[in-house]
């Protein structure tokens, strides 16, 4: 199932808390190979996991990380804006309605589906808060990844060739998007709103359709 | 957004002092149809300032029984990023029963919306309404109006920044080079297909680009960010921008004719 934990909530899952953290190890140090600081635990985190930020992780039966991304608004510190600036000649992406996604991440046994049900997740919280678009950093591998899910972003900006090449990627929300990832995620809308629900107390948007 | 907003935003950016933004959480209490409005701002070492419209009684009270070590609505959306419905919040402990039976006597409202804000150095401020609706009707209104109150939310945050930091004025933000290319074609009135196609982007980027501008200029839309770009020299129109460099659709045709 879909979990939205705050960093400050994730104490009360240990187990998912701790898998994710390593599960992030080995993709970002181990199969990508990126410089990333990973800690005497086996942790991967840097300084925005202290931010606070919202994550969005997808929980196996038994409990444990299957993937997650991490969610903080551009109005504050976000990774984008303070170290990949540059691929956007200087620009800074910041607005109330835009919010930075990163560290999208997927356990070694985890499928398509799993990537499907995160984006749903980005999607179902851009409809509850009111967000329109995200940005993100991510590497030539996740773009197959992105296409496959039916979520390829705009790219604002790259550097880097082959493999090595990093880009700043632009997410708009569609509602039409939506009902394409529940698909490939192979989730219903109402379970999906449930899992938004029991985490924020109520339904992302009131109506399934309203009129503009 | 309607023209009204726009108006009561316009005034809020004309601020220079604290009072005035008392009198915008009064105008748009009454825009918004609300029984109350207000900002609430508590710094890092716990410094408060607030402005809305509760009545004297309640706000007295609150202050003098130090409130916000109880108030669920602080204590949920500390550490919060989204807006709350407060109805989400947890309301079950005696202490919170007790508040939130004071804070309905008080005239406060049955239901109540809040925006955390998370700004600089450890500043957090929460902007909320609140309102006697049923549930129905406060999913309704908040779901109706969600993007034009974060706007407002984070609009009296900048404001309420600027005015307590006058001593260090902040400075304008500046413009990155797309911003103002973005800028400069919508004021030379292209449509944003035209600018998106001229500037080589997708329309989603170019609204990015537009969004990113609008925040940076504390502007509630797109032909006011236009307005300020220009009053504040961020572009350059006239002749200045028909000697810019690049392509843009007609260009040739207008300097044949020159």
């Amino acid at each position: 199932m879909l979990r939205y934990l705050y960093g400050s909530q994730l104490d009360a899952y240990p187990k998912l808390s701790d898998t994710m953290f390593r599960d992030r190890a080995a993709q970002f140090r181990d199969r990508l190979k990126w410089d990333v600081a990973v800690d005497a635990q086996g942790y991967e985190r840097d300084e925005y996991d202290a931010c606070d930020p919202l994550y969005v992780i997808w929980q196996q039966p038994d409990g444990s990380h299957g993937g997650s991304m991490r969610f903080l608004p551009t109005t504050g510190p976000t990774m984008v804006n303070d170290h990949f600036s540059d691929l956007m000649d200087g620009d800074r992406v910041q607005s109330p309605h835009i919010w930075e996604s990163t560290r999208f991440c997927l356990s070694c046994d985890s499928n398509s589906r799993v990537a499907a049900a995160l984006v749903l997740g980005g999607i179902e919280i851009g409809r509850g808060f009111g967000i329109t678009q995200c940005v993100g950093v991510f590497d030539a591998r996740m773009v197959r990844i992105y296409r496959m899910i039916g979520a390829s972003p705009d790219v604002l900006g790259s550097t880097g060739e082959g493999r090595a090449k990093i880009s700043v990627g632009l997410w708009t929300f569609d509602p039409i998007d939506r009902m394409r990832v529940l698909l490939r995620a192979g989730v219903s809308s109402t379970v999906s709103e449930h899992w938004y629900a029991r985490a924020f107390g109520s339904r992302p948007l009131k109506l399934q359709a309203r009129a503009a | 957004m309607q023209g009204n907003l726009r108006r009561h935003l316009a005034t809020l950016e004309q601020a220079t002092e604290l009072s005035a933004l008392q009198t915008c959480t009064e105008a748009l209490r009454d825009h918004y149809g609300v029984a109350h409005l207000g900002y609430h701002w508590v710094s890092a070492d716990g410094e408060q300032y607030g402005c809305g419209t509760y009545s004297i009684e309640w706000i007295t009270r609150y202050v003098q029984n130090d409130y916000v070590r109880i108030d669920p609505v602080i204590i949920g959306c500390f550490q919060r990023f989204h807006p709350v419905d407060w109805k989400e919040l947890d309301w079950s402990s005696k202490p919170a029963i007790a508040f939130r039976k004071e804070a309905i006597e008080a005239g406060v409202g049955n239901q109540g919306y809040s925006i955390p804000i998370r700004g600089p150095s450890g500043q957090f401020a929460l902007f909320s309404l609140s309102h006697n609706a049923t549930d129905e009707d406060w999913a309704d209104f908040t779901e109706t109006h969600r993007r034009d109150l974060i706007l407002c939310a984070h609009s009296f945050n900048q404001k309420a920044l600027e005015i307590e930091d006058k001593r260090r004025p902040e400075p304008v933000k500046p413009l990155s080079g797309r911003e103002v290319d973005v800028l400069t074609y919508l004021a030379m009135g292209y449509s944003r297909g035209q600018v998106a196609q001229t500037l080589n982007l997708s329309e989603h980027t170019l609204r990015a680009y537009i969004e990113s501008a609008r925040f940076k200029l504390s502007a509630s839309n797109t032909m006011h960010a236009i307005a300020r770009a220009v009053s504040e020299g961020h572009i350059i129109m006239g002749g200045a921008a028909r000697a810019a460099q690049g392509k843009w659709p007609g260009r040739e045709a207008i300097e044949a004719a020159e």
